[in-house]
Parts: C-alpha cells; structure tokens; sequence
C-alpha cells in the first residue's frame, strides 16, 4: 500500500525537486525531516522517520530511519548539526510502453525515441497493469530508473472467472478472477469473462465495470 | 475553530498549566524570592556553543534571562526567579520547540547543592498537588555514571563528541527505563558553560541536570563569577561559533562587569512545558493540545 501510495506522490515530489535544484547541492542536518530524499554513498534514499535531538547544553542531533530507495532498505543514521547531506537529484519523464523483451518492459520517449528498459525489481505489481500505448512517468535519480507512475485507473479484459449471477448487481460479494497476463483479482459476482473492467493501479483492486459500448 | 472532542482536554489542560504555575509562585514567594522580569528583546543573548537566537529586527529574542539575572544579583537582591518565555532557533522536536517557558531562579551566596534542594522540594510539592507519587531520587556524577554504563571516563578522556553520543544513545535510554528523579553531576569542565568549576577538582564543573523519568527538564550551576575566566570561555564559544559558520554574538559587557559583585550564586533552569509533559503524562510536546491551537511553527 505505501509503495503504491508513493507513486502517487510522484508528481507533488516532483515539483519540489525542481525547486531545490536551483539552489546548491547540500542540506544542512537542521534542514532534514521527514520525507525529504537525500542522496547516500550515491543512492538515492528517502527519510521515513525523523527525531531532533539535543542533550542538555550539547550538540543538536538528527537521527534519522533512511529507505535506500533502490535496495528498499532500510536503516538508522545519525547527523551532526555541522554535517551536510547530498541533495537528491530526481526527475520525472514522460514514456509510453513499447514491447516487452523477455524480462524487461520497453518504454520509449515519444519525441527523442530514447528507450528506457525497467525489468520486475522496478516494476513490482505494476507490470499487470501497463497495456499496449500507455503512458506512464519514469522517476530517474541521475541517469538511473527508480521508479514507474502508471496512470490511476487502467482498463483491462477479464480472462478467466466463473459465470457471472444475471442480474445480480451486489458490489460487496466478490469471486476471484484472473486476466490475461495471470494477475489474480476479486471482481463482483455480475462480472464475467470478457468483460471490460478498470483497476486502480494505486491499489491492485476492482474499481467498476465499463459500461458495454 | 476548536475540534469539539479536542475541547476537554484543552480546558483541562489550561487548567492544569495554571495550577502548576500557581504551585511554583507559592513556593517561591513563601520562600521570599522576588519574581522579577527581565528584557524578553535583547542586544547580546548568552554565547553558547550550541544555543542559537532568533532575530528580531536589529536585537535577538532572549534564549534565557540568565545574563539580566545576575545583574540583578549584583544589586545586592539575593533571591529572585521568573516565569517566562525563550527563544531558541531550529529547535523542533519531541522536546523541543522554539518558544517555550522557563521557570529560572537564583540564590545570591549559593551553590549547586542548595538548588538541587530547592529543586527537590519544587518537585515534591507539585507531586503533591497532582496527587502523584514522588518518583524515588538519585544522584550520579556524571563520571560515574559513564564509568558504569560505557566504561569510559568523560572527565579525565573528555571528548566533546563521545560524550553526547554516548548521553544520547546510552546514558538516556537507560534514565528512561529505570525512571525516577535523577540528578546527573559534576559535569566536564569543557561542559561548564556558566557554572564554575570544582574546588576540589579543577577538571569538574559544579553543575548539575535534572532528568525525571527520562526526560531532562532542569539546569543548574554554582555560578561562574570570575570575570576573567568569564570573559575567555565566552571568548572560546565566539571561536567556536566562527568555526561551526555560526552568527557570533557580542560579549555583554554590563553582565561581565556584574559579575564581579557577585561572591558566590545558585542558578537553576527548569522547562515547565516538560514538566507539563511528565504530569500529563505525554511524550512529546507535539501530544500537547496546546500544540494543535497555538502552533507558531512546522
């Protein structure tokens, strides 16, 4: 839930990175808290608990609980008020999804016709949900992939379930459902093969059924 | 607007904050201090290594009223105290927030020891107020207490960066689990700040740190009153200060001067928003109500 919850800030992260980029490359400890994505030993990482601490007359102390955003690792570390932090340089990128080649997705740049291959490590979930010509936003820390933000809600066929009850509109009783590339999913009783249904991509579940043509 | 089910509890807590100042006034004023007040808009706040001031227009917020203090000491006034707010910068935290109140108090012909009694009573007496048990009371020097807990000796192998680490990440940890009143003394000199040093050993500083339950809410000296030595620990701190990219604040000289119809003092600085903390029994200022309704900052 929360990496999917992260995508969706994408875009609001976004901003903000354009914005400190103007100014230099470091953090002071005292500019640190929670949420802010910092670069360590060349990784870009994020901040997911912060704590100001200053004993008696002594130094101010920031320990923090750091997520390597690549490795998804996490661990403490602790700054000193004189000590600086590599700011994280991050960017987004509009794609769309070209072909998949064994393990990797193809997406490319519909202007430059760079590609860009992200395979399952990046993907995660989401793989089940990209379709042919969909455009996504690629977060990248320098040169590097890190991240895919696929739009909310996606529209997808329903490949394998039982036979849907006629007439029975219920939403809250679910049967379990399959679509073509395997992902498992639980839809409305009415629902049935062939069907045209939209997902949130934020979540991995049912959101409604599209309305037959 | 107030959130309706926040409401008791700000209500409760405003009378709680007033019954606790009202228990502190009494204490003092039937002790025969005077409650004085003292310039909140500063021209040179108190040079720290690790205290930093707010600005306001050409002057600075007081971070606290200590240097107005002593020179109402040198008047010849032997006991006074005040209730009132400071300022520190870029302090956000748990425990820390950048306006927040102050009890200080002091004893012209006065020594540490003294205010760890006074400070013993103020604690027993608003225990007794909020019908709370008196938390059990011990006292550590602070080498012994690094001795048994890290093995290592803060006072003759001081290290200025060891010893807040290890205050941080050992000695405070282990105050929160055994709880109690604990007085943590006899700090480093290179920690004296403005307290003066040992008669008896020039390598400790007559200072001690009050931490009830854990959290640290009190500060006291045998005051430093030697203008000399004074002048060149401010002197150290401006250094300091240069050293780290810090604004360097101006020596006060009036306060310097005091200093020197001064025999001897007792001083001590408590927080009464965390003493609030521990009566209501909070961890962090942020679970304060007052925080949501009078929120300046973050």
């Amino acid at each position: 839930m929360l990496f999917f919850f992260n995508l969706r800030n994408i875009s609001k992260n976004f901003k903000y990175v354009k914005f400190i980029k103007k100014g230099t490359a470091m953090y002071n400890a005292s500019d640190l808290r929670k949420g802010l994505k910092i670069e360590i030993d060349g990784d870009p990482c994020m901040i997911t608990h912060f704590e100001f601490s200053k004993p008696g007359k002594g130094q101010a102390l920031y320990r923090c609980k750091i997520k390597n955003l690549i490795s998804q690792n996490s661990f403490d570390k602790t700054f000193r008020s004189v000590e600086k932090v590599h700011k994280c340089s991050l960017m987004t990128k509009d794609f769309i999804f070209s072909y998949i080649d064994g393990d990797n997705y193809i997406f490319s740049d519909n202007e430059t016709y760079e590609e860009v291959a992200l395979n399952d490590n990046i993907l995660g979930k989401n793989k089940f949900f990209i379709i042919d010509d969909m455009q996504v936003q690629i977060l990248f820390h320098n040169e590097r992939p890190i991240e895919i933000n696929l739009p909310n809600f996606v529209e997808v066929l329903i490949f394998e379930t039982e036979p849907g009850a006629r007439g029975d509109t219920a939403t809250n009783v679910t049967k379990p459902a399959k679509l073509e590339n395997g992902y498992e999913i639980n839809v409305p009783l009415f629902i049935n093969e062939q069907d045209l249904i939209r997902i949130d991509t934020r979540t991995g579940m049912y959101a409604d059924r599209v309305s037959k043509g | 607007m107030l959130i309706e089910f926040l409401r008791d509890d700000f209500v409760k807590y405003l009378e709680i904050r007033s019954v606790l100042l009202n228990v502190i006034r009494d204490f003092f004023l039937q002790n025969n201090f005077i409650e004085v007040e003292t310039p909140i808009i500063v021209k040179n706040p108190c040079i720290e290594d690790n205290i930093d001031a707010i600005k306001c227009s050409n002057n600075y917020l007081r971070t606290s009223p200590e240097l107005y203090h002593k020179r109402i000491l040198s008047s010849g006034i032997s006991k006074i105290f005040e209730i009132g707010k400071c300022f520190r910068d870029k302090e956000i935290g748990k425990l820390h927030h950048p306006e927040y109140t102050m009890l200080e108090w002091y004893r012209l012909n006065s020594n540490y020891n003294i205010m760890l009694d006074d400070m013993s009573k103020i604690i027993e007496i608003v225990c007794n107020e909020f019908n709370r048990e008196v938390p059990q009371k011990k006292i550590f020097s602070v080498q012994e207490i690094f001795k048994k807990l890290t093995n290592w000796d803060p006072i003759y192998s001081f290290d200025k960066d060891k010893f807040n680490d290890l205050l941080v990440s050992v000695i405070e940890p282990y105050f929160k689990k055994t709880k109690g009143l604990i007085f943590l003394k006899d700090f480093p000199i290179e920690l004296a700040a403005l307290s003066k040093s040992s008669d008896k050993n020039r390598k400790l500083a007559e200072r001690w740190e009050l931490y009830i339950d854990g959290i640290e809410i009190a500060n006291a000296y045998s005051e430093l009153t030697d203008i000399n030595e004074q002048e060149s620990r401010f002197i150290e701190c401006q250094k300091e200060r240069h050293k780290q990219g810090k604004e360097i604040y101006q020596i006060d000289q009036k306060f310097l001067q005091s200093l020197s119809l001064i025999p001897s003092a007792g001083g001590c600085a408590l927080g009464i928003d965390r003493l609030l903390l521990w009566i209501l029994n909070k961890d962090s200022l942020n679970d304060l109500v007052f925080r949501e309704v009078f929120k300046f900052h973050g």
